[in-house]
């Protein structure tokens, strides 16, 4: 299963990662060099028991879903760069610049 | 005898700091410090009426564990000045147990790495030879301890990311059992793997840290209720009774002999103090680097989308959202980050998922029950090598693979989930060797009771 150089392209688009020609061509060469070390699983037998989770270990619990959100160690005045009745403003994505609290009144 | 006071200590590990030149012109295994916020935080150490089982001993942090203080930026660019608004729980509880932090620790980025040359603030130095690495990727905390700045610092655990530094350096290094401590502020990498670790000068330093950091967090949901007791007590139990398992696989035939030999003579102590030592075989060893770097970069890949010039740090711009999410990205992780989460990509992706992912978690199963298997026949505790050689010269391992290798005998037990350590054994051509023990889940104290016995076994000779 050799990692072609659109597969590079298209795991670096799926991963949000700008690479150039020489980067893609490093990743072909080193993908397929790390990845031929990991087909040896493939002669592993793997019986119907073995499951495809985590292991089933008894230090993997699940967290009850229930419960009120737990307390912040500081208030969000404290940290938050900006912030109106309780919410974080934010720049504005759209235009990618960063828009000064004042603006976003 | 009197302890010093938190300020005198702290004092004294800013010297040290200095002396040794734990800067980036020196060892560079300390990124960020704030002396005067130290010696605020040892002041009121200093002023309650009960000082706590640490009594103002400092301590280091690895950069991927939030303090709220100091920068929290997991050795990369992508993290450059970031600040976090809240406190991990492990600092938290050394705090209230009278610690003070001194500064943050050098890491791979993302603590993905084995030798802390992945670092985007530049490679960390060993103390015992500075032209080669700490090892890693918790290399600034191994460094920090190993030159006295500090008796105890916190690392964190993947694949043997305490473990092995602690094996270079020539200091105890501990990964707890998964869920045996809160991961409440560290940065996640492989969430299933994932664990905070400590490191000590000796197996006591290292049990009281574990012993302070254990303990259910109502803020992780990973971490267990389970009872923990004084790990330090077992420096009282002998070995007598105590069964070592030595696993076969752990000592190949092309494992450097002298490493191997330095073991047996550590398997040898015990056994003269009163240890049965059986030979063991956990059959499905060779496969936990394949397993593991399919596993860990799929994780990461999940985990590490949140940096996207959004929500953290630093934010490169570009020409609509996704070119903005592309340059922040491209420009603030560094080259292994980005070859682990193409490489993650790639396994998790259609046509592949069944092919790796999928049959790396029903190895990883094979993997843990044979650890389940080696315990339930009567070993308490298994003794192997901590890694196949001594600490490498910087720049000696540029093959990705090659570097990968340094975690054949540390990452089986973070796919199995076990408890597992590294103490001193013996030095090679003066450089430190380590040896390990991994117990059943949740019996740390086993361990612990085995490593003092080590300890105390080997005397000077662990560092000879």
């Amino acid at each position: 299963m050799a990692v072609t150089r659109d597969d590079v392209a298209h795991i670096a688009a799926l991963a949000r990662l700008a690479l150039d020609e020489a980067q893609t061509t490093r990743m072909v060469t080193e993908l397929n060099a790390i990845l031929v070390h990991m087909d040896v699983l493939q002669q592993v037998n793997t019986p119907g028991g073995a499951g495809d989770g985590p292991t089933g270990q008894a230090s993997m619990p699940l967290r009850r879903d229930a419960g009120p959100p737990l307390a912040l160690a500081r208030p969000l005045e404290s940290f938050a760069p900006s912030l109106r009745d309780g919410f974080f403003l934010v720049p504005r994505l759209a235009t990618h610049e960063d828009v000064a609290p004042e603006d976003l009144e | 005898m009197t302890v010093p006071s938190a300020v005198a200590q702290v004092t004294r590990s800013f010297q040290r700091m200095s002396d040794v030149r734990a800067g980036a012109n020196g060892l560079n295994c300390i990124l960020w410090t704030d002396r005067e916020a130290a010696l605020a935080d040892a002041r009121a150490v200093d002023a309650r009426a009960d000082r706590g089982p640490l009594a103002g001993m400092p301590f280091a942090v690895k950069d991927n564990i939030a303090t709220l203080d100091l920068p929290t930026t997991c050795g990369s660019r992508i993290l450059e000045g970031y600040v976090s608004p809240y406190e991990a729980t492990v600092i938290t509880r050394l705090r209230e147990a009278g610690g003070v932090v001194i500064g943050k620790t050098n890491c791979d980025e993302f603590a993905m790495g084995s030798s802390t040359e992945y670092s985007a603030w530049g490679p960390a130095r060993n103390p015992v030879d500075c032209s080669r690495v700490p090892g890693g990727s918790s290399g600034g905390s191994a460094a920090a301890v190993a030159a006295g700045i500090v008796r105890m610092a916190l690392g964190s655990e993947t694949g043997g990311s305490v473990r092995q530094p602690a094996a270079y350096c020539g200091v105890v290094g501990v990964k707890p059992t998964y869920g045996r401590v809160s991961r409440y502020g560290l940065v996640a990498f492989a969430s299933s793997l994932d664990q905070v670790g400590v490191f000590g000068v000796a197996v006591q330093d290292a049990a009281i840290a574990t012993e302070l950091i254990a303990g259910r967090d109502a803020r992780d949901a990973t971490s267990v209720e389970h009872a923990v007791p004084r790990y330090r007590d077992a420096a009282d139990r002998p070995l007598a009774g105590l069964v070592i398992g030595r696993p076969r696989e752990y000592f190949p035939p092309t494992l450097d002999s002298r490493v191997a030999a330095l073991c047996d003579r550590a398997l040898d102590a015990m056994r003269a103090e009163g240890a049965e030592v059986r030979d063991v075989s956990l059959p499905h060893t060779s496969l936990a680097i394949p397993v593991y770097y399919i596993i860990a970069p799929a994780e990461a890949s999940s985990n590490l989308a949140r940096f996207d010039g959004v929500r953290y740090g630093a934010r490169a711009a570009g020409e609509g959202l996704r070119a903005m999410y592309e340059h922040t990205r491209s420009r603030g992780f560094g080259p292994e980050v980005t070859r682990r989460i193409l490489l993650g990509t790639y396994v998790l992706s259609a046509g592949y998922y069944d092919a790796y992912y999928r049959k790396a978690q029903q190895v990883r199963t094979l993997i843990a029950e044979d650890f389940t298997s080696v315990f339930a026949s009567g070993v308490h505790v298994l003794f192997t090598p901590t890694a196949p050689t001594p600490a490498f010269p910087l720049g000696a391992k540029s093959d990705p693979y090659e570097m990968y290798l340094n975690d054949i005998f540390t990452a089986t037990a973070n796919l199995a989930g076990v408890p597992g350590m590294s103490l001193p054994v013996g030095r090679l051509d003066g450089l430190p060797v380590g040896g390990q023990f991994m117990a059943p889940h949740f019996d740390e104290f086993a361990m612990f009771r085995a490593a003092f016995g080590l300890e105390r076994a080997l005397g000077a000779e662990a560092h000879a």
